[in-house]
Formats: structure tokens, sequence, C-alpha cells
């Protein structure tokens, strides 16, 4: 089956060798309402997870049965100390979802540093020497599309077990083919140009090139694809997590809240609500911060 | 999972066979064939040891206390102690005529117990279909024409909500407003009109944002054509030069792509399914893995891969549908 990358066929953009003036593509971000607003978001969320103890009003997992599912503050029954209300078993909502932070964070930015390196090194290696390698890679890329990655993560995690690094793994193994596709469209057409030829005409190794000469010209496509599969791998676990398959049950996850929170919809429905939340607004501004550099790095496509 | 997909469709040219005899396009069709079976096969072995490197699920199936005696006369019962490659290759050898075993837990067969849980599944995807060409064309269509102005800044953030939010999350919201606070529908269960409902627009909405995104980004390539511009010549009207001669051209990349989002749809069918109790084949696969239902794991893994397999086939043939071009080179 021959696949076409959406992002594979896209023109590359001509980029100066020496990758440009770099402080131009923050002065165009920053230009963009919506992107400042999301990025505002993200800086807001990351604090949170950094400093979640000192944030969070209480210890996420104390439980207090005699609070049990407490409506938010400003509703008939709410307490001030327990702003978003409390779970089944009284557990404070607003610590879970400030605690939930971390594992998204972690995990999105695991998996696509991990996904990141291995699709980066693929397409590298695809790209500039082409033949065999490239033939082997690419077909591999397409039986690697074929599992659907959820199910692929619910078998790994569900056989091998649960916990942080098995999440981050998986989603970093399953990730890659996205960014392998981009940059091996970019080195095919880097390759030709005279700065390569220069380079190896005076002797430079094949593995100095493609470090110092054709990483740094692919870095800007590679930031727009990492950030868009951050967003990717925190839904992911999220996902996982809501099937009951993701990191262990003590861990605080937005998706677990999400799973025990719909049991008790009937009833109470903050405890569902509020994780839902934060989920969706992090993977929004981390969607829109991607588009946004997306923009900012391929001109062309924004015009439209 | 990924929302990785670019604004800018890829063009499905390079896939399409150019040449004028029939021998060149048989090629194509069996080289493309064979890197299905190939997917398939690989699908099968991954799936066929990586549960194998979990826990034993004859320590599932039996009370803790059991003797050892009972487990190992379990696990010949159940096949497990034969040599791994003796069960691989009766395992191979069963798949062509689908046989896939019996089910650790349920005791029949596990093609069986698949196909009780298919229609339901088929039941939803269809509906999930439906709905987004229902909703995503007309959207795309219209942000196309309008682009720039306000209502296609509507559509487009739309679009962004719709495929930055994971469907379990929608059915949750879903379930909320419509079963708990109005009444309106059911929040779970099968059989009735109004059971479908909710599930279906929950795995639709992420469908919707991707068809409706692509469409409005090929389209607005396809408009700046020259034929649209001689068809705009002639007098058309530009919702009738839109969907004479846009909308065929602009719907090839989208084609491509809604192909290779099926992988997506499938996991989103996963989620869906698990949020509204729906009795399907994804429902099952997580069943299957929490009980580590070995055959039974292994046979919905297979049937998942064999659907974007299958789709992404028919991927291909369509082209030949859609783009004369192709047609004509038979």
């Amino acid at each position: 089956m021959t696949v076409t990358s959406p992002a594979a066929a896209r023109p590359a953009p001509a980029r100066a060798p020496s990758g440009g003036s770099r402080s131009a593509v923050p002065r165009a971000l920053l230009r963009n309402k919506l992107a400042v607003l999301a990025l505002a978001v993200l800086a807001l969320l990351l604090a949170a997870a950094l400093f979640a103890p000192l944030v969070a009003p209480h210890d996420p997992n104390a439980q207090n049965l005699l609070m049990r599912l407490r409506p938010p503050a400003w509703q008939d029954g709410g307490t001030r100390a327990h702003l978003l209300g409390t779970d089944q078993l009284g557990r404070d909502m607003l610590s879970r979802v400030v605690h939930g932070s971390r594992v998204s964070l972690l995990v999105g930015a695991g998996a696509a540093l991990l996904a990141g390196v291995i699709g980066t090194a693929v397409g590298l290696v695809s790209g500039y020497f082409g033949g065999w390698a490239d033939r082997t890679l690419m077909r591999l890329a397409d039986v690697q599309l074929a599992f659907p990655s959820l199910l692929l993560a619910l078998a790994v995690v569900g056989f091998l077990g649960s916990g942080l690094g098995y999440v981050i793994l998986v989603l970093g193994f399953t990730g890659w083919v996205s960014y392998a596709r981009v940059v091996r469209s970019e080195v095919m057409s880097l390759r030709t140009r005279d700065f390569v030829t220069e380079a190896r005409a005076i002797g430079v190794t094949d593995i100095t090139l493609m470090r110092r000469h054709l990483l740094p010209n692919v870095m800007a496509p590679l930031a727009t694809i990492g950030t868009l599969h951050v967003a990717a791998a925190i839904v992911a676990e999220a996902s996982l997590s809501y099937l009951g398959l993701g990191v262990p049950k003590e861990t605080v996850t937005w998706g677990s809240m999400l799973s025990d929170g719909q049991l008790y919809l009937g009833t109470s429905w903050w405890a569902a609500v509020f994780p839902g939340i934060a989920l969706m607004l992090t993977s929004l501004a981390i969607n829109i911060t991607g588009d946004a550099l997306r923009d900012v790095a391929d001109p062309k496509a924004y015009r439209r | 999972m990924s929302d990785l997909t670019p604004d800018k469709p890829p063009a499905p040219a390079d896939t399409a066979p150019r040449r004028r005899d029939t021998t060149g396009l048989l090629r194509t069709v069996l080289k493309r064939l064979g890197t299905a079976l190939l997917v398939l096969l690989c699908t099968a072995t991954v799936s066929f040891f990586l549960v194998r490197l979990s826990g034993d699920p004859v320590k599932i199936l039996l009370p803790p206390d059991a003797t050892a005696r009972q487990e190992s006369v379990l696990r010949a019962s159940l096949g497990l102690d034969r040599p791994l490659v003796t069960q691989y290759l009766d395992y191979l050898w069963g798949l062509p005529r689908l046989d896939f075993g019996n089910s650790l837990v349920h005791g029949r067969p596990v093609g069986e117990i698949l196909a009780e849980r298919l229609p339901a599944t088929v039941e939803l995807a269809a509906a999930a279909l439906l709905l987004t060409l229902l909703v995503a064309v007309p959207a795309g269509v219209f942000a196309a024409m309008r682009r720039g102005r306000g209502s296609d800044h509507t559509v487009m953030t739309g679009v962004l909500l719709g495929q930055s939010t994971p469907p379990f999350w929608v059915g949750i919201l879903l379930i909320l407003v419509f079963a708990v606070w109005t009444h309106a529908l059911p929040a779970s269960g099968y059989g009735t009109w109004a059971n479908l409902v909710l599930p279906a627009v929950t795995l639709a909405v992420y469908s919707v944002a991707v068809v409706a995104r692509l469409l409005r980004s090929s389209l607005i390539d396809v408009l700046s054509s020259d034929h649209i511009r001689s068809a705009r010549a002639k007098g058309f009207g530009p919702l009738k030069v839109v969907l004479r001669h846009g909308l065929r051209n602009a719907s090839l990349p989208v084609v491509t792509v809604v192909g290779l989002e099926v992988g997506n749809l499938l996991g989103g069918a996963i989620l869906t399914e698990r949020v509204f109790s729906w009795p399907g084949v994804g429902q099952l696969t997580v069943e299957a893995v929490s009980n580590r239902d070995f055959p039974l794991v292994q046979a919905t893994v297979l049937f998942f891969a064999a659907t974007f397999v299958v789709v992404n086939l028919l991927v291909d043939l369509s082209y030949s549908f859609l783009d004369p071009r192709v047609r004509t080179s038979r």
C-alpha cells in the first residue's frame, strides 16, 4: 500500500543554510494574538505542573469520606476548602486537576522527544542515503502506520504492564513516522543543494554533514510536528488512563479522573467536567501553538 | 490520536498508475496487495508474541489457591503447554481459514464472538461516516467559498476544537447535557435509533474536523486553477462552479488522508464504545486485553489492522473513479 504522507508532500520552503534569523520566529508568533493566549495557558500549566505541591491546596490522594462528592464552592453545599468540589472518595478536585497536569506534560514531552529523535534519525538516513536503506525504512513506516496506534499502545500497556515509562516508550515508538517522512522529504531536497555538495567535496563525513548541515535545516518543520505531537501524546495517555490501562491507579491522571467521574455523572457533574476541561484546554493550547508555528515557518499556508 | 494532519493535503498523483498497458496496472494492484498481506502478517506476528511476553493467563483464570497440578491441567487443555513455535505455526495456519482459536475466557471460537460484536461496530461506524459527510462537506465548501471572512473563522475554530477534543470527553459532555440534564436521549444501551445518536455524534466529531479542514484547503487550491476560472467566465454561479467543477478535484486529496485517518477513527471507536457501553468490537478489545484472552486479543488486533488495510486499498482504487486521468490511462 502506498501512502502519501500529508506532510511529506509539502514543498520544502527554501531556507538559508545557516538557519536564517532566529529572532524572527518568536516575533511573528507574538503577533498572533490567539497564539499568545495559548502560550500563556501553557505557561500557567507548566507552572502548575512544576510547583504542584505548592499550588495544590490539599494532598491529591488525601481521602475524606465525610466530604464525598461535595459540589464546587459556588454551588449550594460547596465549601471554600474545596473550590472545585470533591470526588467520590472526598479527595480535593482542584488538587487532583493540578497534580494531573504532571503526568500529562511529562508523557506529552517525553513521547514527543522520543518519537522526534527516532523519526529524525530515520528521516536523515532515509533521505540522505536513499537506495535500499530508504526503501526498507519507508516500508517499515507503512507497516507502522497500518497499526492503529491506540490499539498498539493498549496491547503493549495492557500486556507488559502499566507505568509511566511504558506509556512514554509506546507512544514514542508509535509516533515517529510523521517526523521521519517530513525530515526525509526535506533532506532529499537539501541533498542536491550546493552547500551539501561543497561540504562533501572538502571531505566532510556523512555523519558530520547530517549533524552540522542537514539537521539545523530541518529544525523548523520538526518544531511544528513536535508541538502537535505533544498534544496527540497527551490525549493518547489520557485515553489509555480512561480505559484503565495507562499509569497505575495511585498516580493522578486526568484520564482516570474522567473515567471515575463518569460513574457519578448523574449526581456530581464536577467530578468529570474539571479534568475534562483541563485536558481540552491543554490540547487546544498546544494545537494552537503548533498551528501558529507552522504559519510562521510556512507563510504560504498562512495566506490560504 | 494524531493531530499531525497539515493544512495542505497531499497530491495523490504519484500513487496512480499512468502506464497504458494493463499489465502495469495489474502489477501495481498486485504489489499493493502484497504490501497489504505483509502488513497483516507483521500484525499477526507482533500481536502473537506481544501477548505472550506478558503474564500467564492460567494464573488469571484460576483462583490464587489453585494447585500446580490444576494449573498444568488447564494449561494443557488450552494448548498453552506446547512449544511456542508450534503454537505460532498453528495460529498462522488457522488464519486463512478464519480460524482464530478458542477464547480463553468464553471458551467459544473467537471468530464467532467477533461476528456477534461486529454489527454494532459497523452500525456505529456507518452512522458516524454518514454524519461526517453530512456536516463536513457543507462546512468545508462553505468555509472555502468565504475564505478569510468571519464565517470561515467560525468554521475553522470549530475544526480546531473538534480536533483537540478527545472522543471520551465529547461523549461525557454529551451524556451530561442530553441524558443527565435534559433527559432527551439515553446515556447507554443498544438497539434503538435513540441509542445510536450520542455515540455516532461522539465518534463523528473528530472526523468532521479533519475532513472539513482538508476539504477547505483543498478546495481553495482547486478554486484558483484555470478550469475554474473558465467555468466562472462562462457565467456559472459561484455555488455551481464549486459543486460541478471544484468538489470532484478537491475530493482526491481528502480521500487519501481520510484513508490514513482510519487508524485514528478505529481508536476513536474503541473509546466511544467504552463511553457508551456499546456492545461492539472496541469494547470486546478492551475486555480481551484486561482478561489476557490471548486468542481474542490477537483476533481483534488483526481485525482492526485488516480494516485499515482494506480501506486504504479501496482509497487507492477510488482514484480511478475520482480522477479521469487515471481511468483513461488503463
